[in-house]
């Protein structure tokens, strides 16, 4: 039996999508069987960044209303055998579909996955809703922005009403220099208000954006520092105890060897 | 004998106010009322007319309060506007009678915390959370959010933190909002309380300048 992953964050375009289709990917490329999920029904984006796009026949409202059967919704990557989406439609909107019938599909995808990763909308409500509705546990991402944290602070509040487990924290778009110079939210003070468990924090990339838009999710790349850290949060997940990276700049073998000799 | 009547009708401008006395059982209240709209069910027909209600003392729940709506309705051109209560009285009596009570969590953005009595809360009020207490409001851990002590009315309520970030702090009509007002972030445990209707700051270590009632500590 697989376990059901939600990954939210209430505010919009903190990377939700980019998360759960990083992890998703990461997951299988440790040789899990992942499907993931999309139910930002009328906004659908996880098969344009996952490269998908095209291959989609039915999808979620289709399963939920009966006109197909779940595995003839499902979307095989093209990249790996053991992993799958379901997309989101993108005629309808969030009020077409229940958080039960959801709670259905998801239960009945956990038995033949190890991970169903859910990519949940923006917002609190319907879309919200129906995403948690399965969901066994949850990822909460936000930015090192106080909007985000606010945001954040009141989707955990809500998720801990549910009967999800403690909700995991993973901190996005995390700008090395402007932390240095103390422009940004610290990772420290963002836990502090939060009080939830860190699963991961990953630096602002370039490489995620371009990614995105040739529909290859950055994980495949090894040498993005996102990638980097998108593979620590699944062997997280998976239970291994990662150390946090580094976010300063990648430093050379020279500074890193003054640095060994106390010179940095 | 001359029973003192449980329901009284005024006319005012814009309709009539029903006066329900505070002071008797229900049943027999609604059993009056019943009698007298039957009574005077010829005199009060007509065009549609506004009823207010005025409960007194007597605070309801709202199944009662629909009955009294239902039967004051079966006169058909009367419309109830309000069903009203006076607010419950207060006073310095009842504020010294309140008990502290813990309450351990985390109230998060979004989320409000409701208290009768002084509140002792294990956990931290995030930006966007709201705790509101009649009585004091004493945080072991970090108010970032709104606090709101004294609420119904008792200026002599305190709100103390163990680390004091609050959006906004409010005791009984007092409104007021750091860092404008007044700056904190000290990294002693501090209070907030109201002097000449004034939002102060203060160290806890000073609580007993407001609140005397001498500790005696044994020792030498």
């Amino acid at each position: 039996m697989g376990e059901a992953i939600v990954v939210t964050s209430g505010k919009g375009g903190v990377g939700k999508t980019t998360t759960s289709a990083n992890v998703g990917t990461a997951l299988a490329l440790m040789g899990k069987k992942v499907c993931m999920i999309d139910t930002d029904i009328g906004l659908r984006n996880l098969d344009v960044v996952m490269g998908l796009e095209n291959r989609i026949i039915y999808d979620l409202i289709d399963v939920a209303e009966g006109r197909c059967r779940l595995n003839q919704a499902l979307v095989k990557d093209k990249r790996f055998d053991e992993l799958y989406m379901l997309p989101a439609a993108q005629t309808k909107d969030k009020n077409d579909i229940s958080p039960d019938q959801v709670r259905k599909i998801v239960e009945e995808l956990k038995p033949d996955f190890d991970y169903v990763i859910i990519d949940c909308p923006a917002g609190i409500e319907q879309g919200f809703r129906n995403a948690i509705a399965g969901a066994d546990h949850a990822i909460v991402v936000t930015t090192p922005e106080n909007a985000a944290v606010r945001d954040a602070d009141r989707v955990i509040g809500l998720l801990e009403k549910t009967n999800i487990s403690q909700p995991k924290l993973i901190i996005n778009r995390i700008r090395p220099n402007l932390l240095k110079s103390g422009d940004m939210l610290e990772v420290d003070d963002i836990i502090q208000v939060l009080a939830i468990d860190l699963i991961g924090i990953v630096p602002d990339d370039e490489d995620v954006i371009k990614a995105a838009n040739q529909g290859e999710p950055t994980v495949m790349n090894p040498n993005s520092r996102a990638a980097m850290a998108y593979r620590n949060v699944a062997r997280r997940i998976l239970g291994e105890t990662v150390p946090l990276m580094h976010l300063e700049e990648k430093s050379g073998v020279l500074r890193r060897m003054r640095k060994f000799l106390g010179m940095g | 004998m001359n029973v003192k009547s449980l329901v009284t009708i005024k006319g005012v401008k814009d309709g009539l106010v029903f006066l329900l006395d505070d002071d008797c059982e229900l049943d027999a209240l609604i059993e009056e009322l019943e009698a007298k709209l039957q009574k005077h069910e010829q005199q009060l027909a007509g065009p549609i007319v506004h009823i207010q209600i005025k409960l007194g003392a007597r605070q309801l729940p709202e199944e009662d309060r629909e009955r009294i709506r239902s039967i004051i309705r079966k006169q058909g051109n009367f419309v109830v506007q309000s069903i009203e209560s006076d607010p419950p009285p207060v006073g310095p009596a009842d504020y010294s009678s309140y008990k502290v009570e813990t309450v351990t969590g985390m109230v998060r953005s979004g989320q409000t915390l409701e208290h009768e009595g002084h509140l002792l809360l294990l956990g931290d009020v995030n930006p966007g959370g709201a705790v509101r207490s009649t009585g004091d409001i004493y945080i072991m851990g970090a108010l970032r959010g709104v606090a709101h002590a004294g609420c119904a009315g008792h200026s002599e309520a305190i709100i103390a933190a163990s680390l004091m970030k609050p959006t906004q702090l409010r005791i009984a009509e007092v409104i007021s909002r750091p860092p404008d007002e007044w700056a904190s972030g000290e990294s002693w445990m501090e209070y907030a309380y109201l002097k000449d209707g004034a939002m102060q700051i203060d160290k806890t270590a000073h609580l007993h300048h407001i609140r005397n009632r001498v500790l005696q500590a044994k020792g030498v």
